[in-house]
């Protein structure tokens, strides 16, 4: 009654064994050399995702400009673990670096770390791995870059850099909010925006309905109001809405962080003249660029160094920080000389 | 069942088809059938999944330089044994014509507990332990409500899919744990030391051999069967059915529990999110191992060679830049394959044996559960 059991088992040893036997008998392909540029792999935190697909399109860029082959694989769906086999794969491969951005920042630490113990270089970009875990992150956004440049854009839309501003945030608790908010009032102290009054935060939840209560409640409680800073897609897009719907255009102006696509109207509608977001092409570009240079050993990713990347930041030299973090630059604003630009770029 | 005389009474071991109701009966084989015998080993299932690994390492061997390796070897089992070692304990449950649909909560629960109670600064080894015990009680639970009050598997479980994930979402919240300690993540990470074989592959095939041993080669394995081909027969022969499904059930709770313990240290991490979707990974595994998904039929070396066919495959279709989505695909249609196959070749054998009946006489009658084509 067990004949069975053992001939298959027998199966499973000698498939395990053949594994094992061809792969002494595979000759392992030469170990590539430094100088010649040869596969890169990137990992996003999805495939079919705009945004990536974007960054995607500047890191192909910098592999036409800067030589090496680029591929982009990744998970449907944006969970940790699922970049996993991503990783290993690229190191199977032997690729010469993996640009990735986390799902989650330790699951994927383990799987990085074996990467980098192959040779690989590693590089985050958008959202970091764990530390100890990538050479370099490429930083799309600093907190006091983003501050300066939602202070700036106040000031150039409150009409000679004088009156009352409000801000309209995503949660009372969301961290990256709180902290631009808390850069931009550092920035409004110089005595540049002495006229600005400040007028207090609002929180919208990142709600279109809650957002839009409380844009309104700004325009009545502050019948002075100029600007409204909403640093969260959702509420720019909202007190936007409101100021054109309450026929305010061209007396209160919108500003922050959005999305080409959700501001292309209010940009040509006069409600936002300008707003913010980090260059997605610039950061695909600039990844790359620092995987050629740890691939070249240019660079090592130790904090202190400085290298750069001919057709990013003005051409202007780039600094690593601690923890290996490099920053992109200042936020890129879109206004409505290039909006269609990168509407059509852009695609989100 | 309405039984044709003609059929009833033909000589032991006839067909192969018959092999299946022997492993339940413990029918003696018939040694000098040479041939038919041969055409039986050639039938059947696991010989089908060897041929199919053959193909796809081949395949795989055209595909990339990189695909017969040892680091390839170990990073493709290691990251499919949280799955393999869940499908051994799904497969006596498929056996008995139950399912177990709620493993991949359970490991998301354990993980999530393991978590909290390590970072509430309880040792590890204390606290896996509790998070098998977790998985235990988990699992009896499914197995309480499936036999003492009579309710469909598929729907219990499919409740408990949803109560142990909400359990964990409860347990940890939006947050995560981390930074287990070096010598338990080793387990989940690491190689055996000088090889790249992972240490999890070492934890799985030793829980295969305990399966192969209980469910081959012991009166429990001969139950699990017996209540597989008929519940009611298994019952009057005197098989305590109800026990031995509520333990199937408690037992594969703890291997989905200890699942999460080796996700949660092979990637270093804990989320409520945990082994999401893992369950389709698992049910297709044991189905593609040959277990009958209607019950009654199943072999624990057809499970292991499915794990392995599914690991190489996996791996091929990564080496190969095959997206996400038909990685997908592709597992969707194997899990049809696996499916519709034994299915058209039962038609194909009842078709084989009418043609046969005519040369063969009586010789005994069958049992009563005994499936007589």
């Amino acid at each position: 009654m067990f004949h069975r059991v053992p001939r298959a088992a027998a199966g499973v040893a000698v498939l395990v064994l053949l594994a094992g036997c061809s792969s002494s008998a595979t000759p392992s392909p030469a170990a590539p050399t430094a100088v010649t540029l040869g596969s890169i792999v990137m990992i996003p935190k999805q495939v079919n995702n705009p945004y990536f697909d974007v960054a995607f399109k500047g890191a192909q860029n910098a592999a036409t400009a800067l030589g090496g082959t680029l591929t982009q694989v990744g998970p449907s769906n944006a969970v940790g673990t699922e970049q996993i086999p991503f990783i290993q794969t690229a190191t199977t491969q032997k690729a010469q670096a993996i640009i990735v951005s986390a799902d989650d920042a330790t699951a994927i630490a383990p799987a990085l770390q074996a990467a980098m113990a192959a040779g690989i270089k590693v590089v985050g970009y958008d959202s970091s791995p764990a530390v100890g875990a990538y050479n370099v992150f490429v930083n799309q956004a600093d907190t006091a870059g983003i501050g300066k440049g939602l202070a700036d854009m106040a000031c150039d839309e409150a009409p000679s850099c004088t009156g009352e501003i409000a801000v309209l945030s995503a949660a009372q608790t969301a961290t990256n909010q709180n902290a631009w908010i808390a850069a931009m009032q550092t920035t409004l102290k110089d005595a540049k925006y002495s006229k600005l009054v400040w007028d207090g935060v609002v929180y919208g939840n990142d709600d279109p309905t809650v957002s839009t209560q409380q844009a309104q409640a700004l325009l009545s409680a502050h019948p002075n109001l100029k600007v409204i800073v909403s640093p969260t897609t959702v509420g720019i897009v909202a007190a936007a809405q409101v100021v054109k719907d309450q026929n305010k255009t061209g007396s209160v102006f919108v500003t922050g962080l959005g999305t080409p696509k959700g501001m292309v109207d209010f940009v040509k509608g006069g409600q936002a003249p300008e707003f913010a977001l980090w260059n997605v092409t610039d950061l695909g570009y600039l990844a790359y660029a620092v995987a050629v240079d740890l691939v070249n050993g240019t660079i090592k990713g130790t904090a202190g160094e400085t290298f750069t990347v001919k057709g990013v930041n003005n051409d202007q030299p780039y600094t690593i920080g601690t923890d290996g973090v490099v920053v992109l630059g200042p936020p890129f604003v879109f206004n409505a000389k290039n909006i269609d630009q990168y509407v059509a770029s852009f695609g989100f | 069942m309405t039984q044709d005389p003609q059929t009833v009474n033909r000589p032991p071991d006839s067909s192969p088809t018959s092999t299946e109701a022997s492993i339940a009966v413990g029918h003696p084989r018939n040694a000098t059938n040479l041939g038919r015998g041969l055409v039986s080993v050639v039938a059947r299932w696991e010989v089908l999944l060897i041929v199919i690994l053959a193909v796809v390492i081949w395949e795989g061997n055209q595909i990339s330089p990189f695909y017969i390796d040892w680091t390839n070897f170990g990073f493709s089992t290691g990251g499919t044994m949280e799955v393999a070692i869940m499908a051994l304990a799904m497969t006596p449950i498929i056996i008995t014509g139950d399912i177990d649909l709620s493993v991949e909560s359970m490991v998301g629960l354990s993980g999530a507990v393991l978590g909290v109670l390590w970072a509430g600064g309880l040792p590890l080894q204390f606290g896996i332990p509790i998070v098998l015990c977790v998985g235990l009680v988990g699992g009896l639970f499914n197995g309480m409500l499936v036999t003492r009050w009579g309710l469909p598997a598929l729907v219990v479980t499919l409740g408990t899919l949803a109560l142990y994930r909400g359990l964990a979402q409860v347990v940890l919240g939006t947050s995560y744990v981390s930074n287990f300690p070096k010598a338990f993540t080793d387990f989940g990470q690491g190689y055996v030391p000088g090889t790249s074989v992972p240490w999890t592959l070492l934890a799985f095939l030793t829980a295969a051999a305990i399966f192969c041993v209980v469910i081959h080669m012991t009166w429990i394995g001969r139950q699990v069967f017996a209540i597989g081909k008929n519940k009611e027969a298994a019952r009057y022969s005197g098989v305590r059915v109800a026990t031995l499904r509520t333990a199937l059930f408690a037992v594969s709770g703890m291997v989905a529990a200890f699942a999460g313990v080796m996700l949660a240290l092979r990637t270093n991490s804990v989320r409520s999110d945990n082994g999401s979707g893992l369950t389709l990974i698992v049910v297709m595994i044991a189905v593609l191992g040959g277990v009958d998904i209607n019950g009654g039929k199943g072999t624990i070396p057809g499970v292991i060679l499915a794990v392995f066919t599914l690991a190489a495959l996996q791996s091929a279709l990564r080496l190969a830049g095959v997206s996400s989505e038909y990685q997908n695909v592709t597992i969707g249609l194997l899990l049809i394959f696996s499916v519709i196959t034994p299915q058209l070749a039962r038609q194909f054998r009842v078709l084989a044996d009418r043609v046969r009946q005519g040369r063969h006489r009586p010789v005994r009658d069958p049992i009563p559960g005994e499936v007589v084509r």
